[in-house]
């Protein structure tokens, strides 16, 4: 099945409670399958379509503060309008899960993948000193796991998860083998707003406090769930890093290119290697940091004008001379492009 | 001589004609001398005290004068960002259907920035209860034209009275959303006199009991004053919202079950 399609059926089966999402390439798939596989019948899932992505994401703000599983899905441009009901989720600490399949920008670029949101995606998005976690699928199965991840961590940490794809593979097919389904909860967690017994205090969903200092105390407990999330939900995959004189980092599609890159350059007596950050956010710094005593350089590869590479040039702090490269508008780079890339910026003779 | 009678013999059940509701918390209300605000509050308060819906009932406050809301009415609350209160409420409503959901907004809130979803939440029918204060003018900023704002009426940011050729024409929201399918009753009130008051409490009362038929949205819009916005005294703001905003915004139904249940020729 197609990426967008294992998300919808995913979400079906891992138990989410409402999904809100409003139609944009290319995404469209996902909505338009939960509409066809109607689970209201079935799990009780909600399904609406919205009248924009800002409605979207505010319906995910009122669910999520009900303690319920939901979600919302869009793609760039649509990421962008949903970035202030965002802001609003990670001020008031609710779980949610975001499904962003990248196309190329600025504004309305192309439909083509694109792996150009990922400053939006890692240093907040919206307004204020916010993160979300960031999970970066590289198949079919990936954008399938990730949904039950997402919530995992989304409740585990009361923070918002964005799962960062993109159109190719949201748009490419795969062989998946699918979670087994998970009951809808139940229960909710004891902050959420579900009417007010007379055994408790009232629950207020918000992210208002204009007294300062009560403010600067909530950032700073912010700052301390963030350390805790870089502590321990750092995800990567190595490939061929082993005896690697020269590192290829790469998240996504671009992840896939380089792994087939790894194999051509070795053919070619490079020892190449490859780290895939699968969290964005937290990033891997510290295997990068620990890799750069090992490797000559380092290669991001990315379909941006070069995002990532900030990230790993601060894991690397100077360690060995970092590089970027990458296509843009919609352009994958193919596994050549990025071996001769890779000659070109540190085997020049 | 006239005995003198000890406070603690005044102070008895049968003497009691009027108290705090239980519902409104013990917090101090932030609005200015003679807003209709507290009014409203109060009057939501009673009756989700006396329909006993306390522990069935989810508030969605605004952006505006009333986003403090949550302070003041004893329930669960959620504070959506400005415009946004129907996308939230309809989230809660269609994930909890068996609770009580309203949103609380004022016309800046609901009739501007939010005019897109009270027009889709309405239209799609959500079974929720919108209370809308339009008091034609911004009030948490300091008194800036609102979409509600008359013709000619004085703001800072019509500070020569609103000119409708550049400034567009005050938006009847409450008669666009009588005109949608998805509404099930909508009405205009005020709080200003004691009559008022009641007729108001009666049309809320009303809301909640058509919500438990899940039928579509209500819409209750209280036409209310703000005198420091319009820079008034409350006496002199109160006679002036008779003698400008009701002839403009006429008090009244625009829309209920029994016309519905009318069938059309």
């Amino acid at each position: 099945m197609k990426g967008n399609e294992a998300v919808a059926e995913a979400a079906i089966r891992a138990g989410v409670d409402g999904y809100f999402g409003y139609p944009i390439t290319p995404q469209t798939e996902i909505i338009e399958y939960l509409m066809e596989a109607n689970p209201a019948e079935t799990t009780g899932m909600i399904v609406l379509q919205a009248e924009s992505e800002v409605a979207a994401i505010n319906m995910v703000y009122g669910g999520a503060a009900c303690g319920k599983k939901v979600m919302t899905t869009s793609s760039s441009p649509g990421i962008s309008l949903k970035q202030e009901g965002i802001s609003y989720i990670a001020g008031a600490e609710l779980p949610c899960l975001i499904v962003n399949v990248v196309r190329g920008g600025p504004g309305l670029g192309t439909i083509q993948p694109a792996q150009s949101d990922y400053f939006q995606s890692t240093k907040g998005g919206g307004h204020g000193d916010y993160h979300l976690i960031v999970l970066a699928p590289a198949s079919v199965q990936e954008m399938a796991d990730f949904v039950g991840l997402s919530f995992e961590l989304a409740f585990k940490y009361r923070n918002p998860v964005l799962m960062l794809s993109d159109g190719a593979i949201g748009q490419m097919m795969e062989k998946v083998y699918l979670s087994p389904f998970v009951e809808r909860s139940k229960t909710v967690p004891d902050w959420a707003t579900t009417g007010k017994p007379a055994t408790r205090q009232r629950n207020i969903i918000t992210s208002l406090d204009l007294d300062p200092n009560r403010q600067e105390l909530f950032n700073i407990k912010l700052l301390a769930k963030y350390d805790e999330i870089r502590e321990k939900e750092v995800r990567y995959e190595e490939f061929q890093c082993e005896d690697a004189e020269f590192l290829l980092v790469a998240y996504g599609t671009s992840a896939r290119v380089c792994q087939k890159s790894v194999q051509i350059a070795r053919e070619r007596g490079i020892k190449a290697g490859l780290l895939r950050p699968i969290t964005l956010f937290p990033f891997p710094s510290k295997r990068l940091n620990e890799l750069a005593d090992k490797v000559k350089g380092m290669l991001s590869v990315e379909m941006s004008a070069g995002q990532m590479v900030e990230d790993v040039l601060l894991s690397v702090n100077g360690k060995v001379p970092v590089y970027h490269f990458g296509r843009m508008g919609g352009i994958v780079t193919t596994p050549e492009e990025v071996v001769e890339n890779l000659k070109s910026k540190f085997l020049k003779d | 001589m006239t005995q003198v009678t000890g406070i603690k013999e005044i102070i008895k059940p049968e003497n009691l004609v009027y108290k705090k509701t239980s519902v409104m918390t013990r917090n101090i209300l932030s609005y200015c001398p003679g807003c209709g605000h507290g009014t409203a509050h109060r009057i939501l308060a009673e009756i989700i005290d006396e329909e006993g819906i306390q522990s069935e009932t989810i508030g969605v406050s605004p952006v505006g004068c009333s986003v403090f809301l949550y302070y003041y009415i004893d329930i669960d609350w959620q504070e959506a960002a400005h415009g946004r209160a129907p996308a939230v409420a309809t989230a809660i409503k269609r994930l909890m259907p068996d609770k009580f959901v309203f949103t609380y907004q004022g016309d800046g809130d609901l009739a501007a920035i939010g005019t897109a979803e009270t027009i889709h939440a309405c239209n799609r029918g959500e079974n929720i209860l919108i209370i809308f204060i339009n008091n034609g003018i911004y009030g948490m900023t300091g008194g800036q034209m609102a979409p509600t704002t008359l013709p000619g009426m004085k703001s800072s940011t019509s500070p020569y009275g609103r000119d409708v050729k550049t400034m567009g024409n005050p938006l009847k929201i409450t008669d666009i959303v009588a005109s949608l399918p998805g509404s099930y009753y909508v009405t205009r009130q005020s709080v200003h006199t004691a009559a008022n008051v009641k007729k108001t409490k009666k049309a809320i009362r009303k809301a909640v009991q058509y919500q438990k038929l899940n039928k579509g949205t209500c819409l209750v819009e209280i036409v209310s004053n703000c005198p420091s916005g319009w820079k008034m005294t409350p006496v002199q703001s109160n006679k002036w919202m008779e003698e400008n905003m009701f002839p403009y915004y006429p008090l009244g139904d625009l829309k209920t079950p029994e016309e519905e249940s009318v069938p059309k020729k």
